[in-house]
């Protein structure tokens, strides 16, 4: 009879004989198998002196992006809220102003925006569900805090900053297929 | 008289803080261990390689919160571990630490009392011990302490008993209970674990037993128990009951190492020509040695063996260790005979 997994094994109800009753020669194997583990390479990370790498496409915290330009890429379409499958996002559109030109790519942008961490369980949807390649996921964490309402994080934390050294660099989390589609001069929204 | 009686207090105020600071840093070392058999580092945040976490373990003992049930019963509730520390530091008593050293010309023992019933004394006082471990757990007026006391009075009554047999066959051999005379018969590598290597296996069994340790923790088996005896115990009481667990690791130790390991003789150490007090400072270090080697050994087994249940405690210590120690006494018994 084959079992319904290929774990299952066969169990005997068979006497123990005089060695395996003794316990002796079992316990010294054990001790041996345990003093092996004495030698073995540690798994721990001394945390604060050393730090373990984060996987380069790490979901960490969000980041609002701006285009080359400065210019905030969200167009506060509401997609990615609609993607959140923890319903962590909130936006309120608003329209851009004459003289605004330099501050936001499109004619409507987000005025708020805002995440709530709490909810947020970096699934990474909202950057998969955004057209505009607005919003990303980073490899920085979201710190811990005593307060809940400290976690909602607005633009003021979200946008990444203007100046274009302190750009946070989201190449990585980019895949081919995207960066191909970018080249693609035909499609509008490609155009700076 | 008078510079013996001195020569005593330093020498018994000595052998006290040695097995104080002992325990104190088998509980690191415990740790340590542990870790390194689990794959981990263990605790390396106080002090460099966790040197001060004793200390800071200490501390917190002392400053958290005394707490007594109020149903407990109040005098019994802190005789209870202060008996159980008492008992634990009693023990060190009889061990001979090392061969005399000479004080200007005069021989000085480092045995603090050569009692000529040795052996008695550490089988009386252990027995003593558990009556900590009771009187902690019925005064607590809790279910789990209470039964935690129950199994570690049957416990220690059943071992005690196939230890005591273990040791017959040595006493047999040497003819002497004084652990001095033991000792001294075990002269460079004329250790008695080549002759009775049963006794030592039994004997070793029994000791993890008498000490609470793994495999035999039952009175304390936090999965069944909550803590076993010391569930009510907080602060310095409960830290009187852990300390004693580790002077009992370090006695008993010394025990094995001076009943069947020679205790402080090393094959070639005699003949280094050292003068004597050099020579029983470095006998002390391989005592010490030794100690170190037994307490390694109870932290590797608990790392290695599951807790026994109930029964099979009981089976094992009555119908294999007392008939296997009976045996062990007989055989001895004919050997002397037949060499006579």
């Amino acid at each position: 009879m084959t079992g319904l997994t290929k774990r299952s094994k066969v169990v005997s109800n068979r006497k123990m004989s005089f060695w395996e009753k003794i316990y002796l020669p079992a316990i010294l194997n054990g001790m041996w198998i345990t003093a092996g583990h004495l030698f073995t390479k540690k798994v721990t990370i001394r945390y604060p002196e050393v730090k373990r790498e984060f996987s380069e496409i790490y979901r960490g915290k969000h980041v609002l992006k701006r285009d080359d330009e400065g210019r905030e890429r969200c167009t506060a379409c509401g997609l990615c809220a609609v993607a959140c499958p923890a319903e962590a996002i909130i936006m309120i559109a608003a329209e851009r102003k004459p003289g605004e030109e330099h501050l936001y790519r499109e004619e409507k942008y987000a005025s708020t925006y805002e995440i709530d961490m709490l909810r947020c369980i970096f699934c990474g949807l909202c950057e998969e569900a955004c057209p505009k390649e607005a919003i990303f996921l980073t490899k920085e964490i979201v710190r811990a805090d005593y307060k809940r309402d400290k976690f909602i994080y607005g633009k003021d934390v979200l946008v990444e900053p203007m100046d274009p050294a302190k750009r946070i660099d989201v190449s990585k989390r980019q895949t081919p297929e995207v960066l191909e589609f970018k080249k693609d001069k035909d499609q509008k929204h490609n155009v700076q | 008289m008078g510079t013996l009686l001195l020569y005593k207090t330093i020498l018994a105020s000595a052998i006290l803080v040695m097995s104080l600071v002992v325990a104190m840093y088998s509980t690191l070392i415990e740790r340590k261990v542990a870790g390194f058999f689990q794959d981990r580092l263990g605790p390396n945040r106080a002090g460099p390689w966790g040197m001060f976490q004793p200390l800071a373990d200490g501390i917190k003992l002392f400053f958290k919160e005394e707490f007594m049930p109020n149903t407990a019963d109040k005098f019994l509730y802190i005789l209870g571990p202060s008996l159980t520390m008492l008992i634990a530091c009693l023990t060190s008593a009889v061990i001979p630490w090392g061969p005399d050293i000479i004080i200007n010309g005069q021989p000085f023992s480092l045995q603090m009392a050569d009692v000529n019933i040795g052996i008695l004394y550490i089988f009386a006082i252990v027995s003593i011990g558990v009556y900590g471990i009771m009187i902690g757990g019925w005064a607590s007026n809790n279910k789990y302490a209470l039964l935690g006391a129950i199994r570690a009075s049957s416990q220690m009554i059943s071992y005690e008993l196939a230890m005591s047999l273990s040791i017959i066959a040595i006493v047999m051999m040497t003819g002497s209970l004084s652990m001095r005379d033991i000792v001294e018969q075990q002269q460079g590598f004329n250790w008695n674990i080549w002759y009775q290597p049963l006794a030592f296996l039994i004997f070793l069994i029994c000791a993890f037993a008498e000490t609470n340790r793994s495999p035999f923790d039952l009175p304390e088996c936090e999965t069944e128990l909550v803590g076993g005896y010391h569930t009510e115990y907080s602060s310095m009481k409960l830290g009187f009951y852990l300390f004693s667990e580790y002077i009992n690791m370090f006695i008993s130790g010394a025990v094995m190492a001076t009943l069947f390991f020679g205790g402080y003789h090393f094959p070639f150490i005699d003949r280094l020509g050292l003068s004597p007090n050099a020579f029983a400072f470095v006998s002390f270090l391989v005592l010490f040695a030794k100690i170190t080697f037994f307490g390694f050994i109870f932290m590797w087994v608990r790392w290695t063996l599951p807790r026994f249940r109930y029964d099979q405690l009981m089976r094992l210590g009555w119908k294999a260790l007392i008939p296997l120690a009976i045996l062990n006494v007989l055989i001895t018994g004919v050997v002397i005979l037949l060499n006579k």
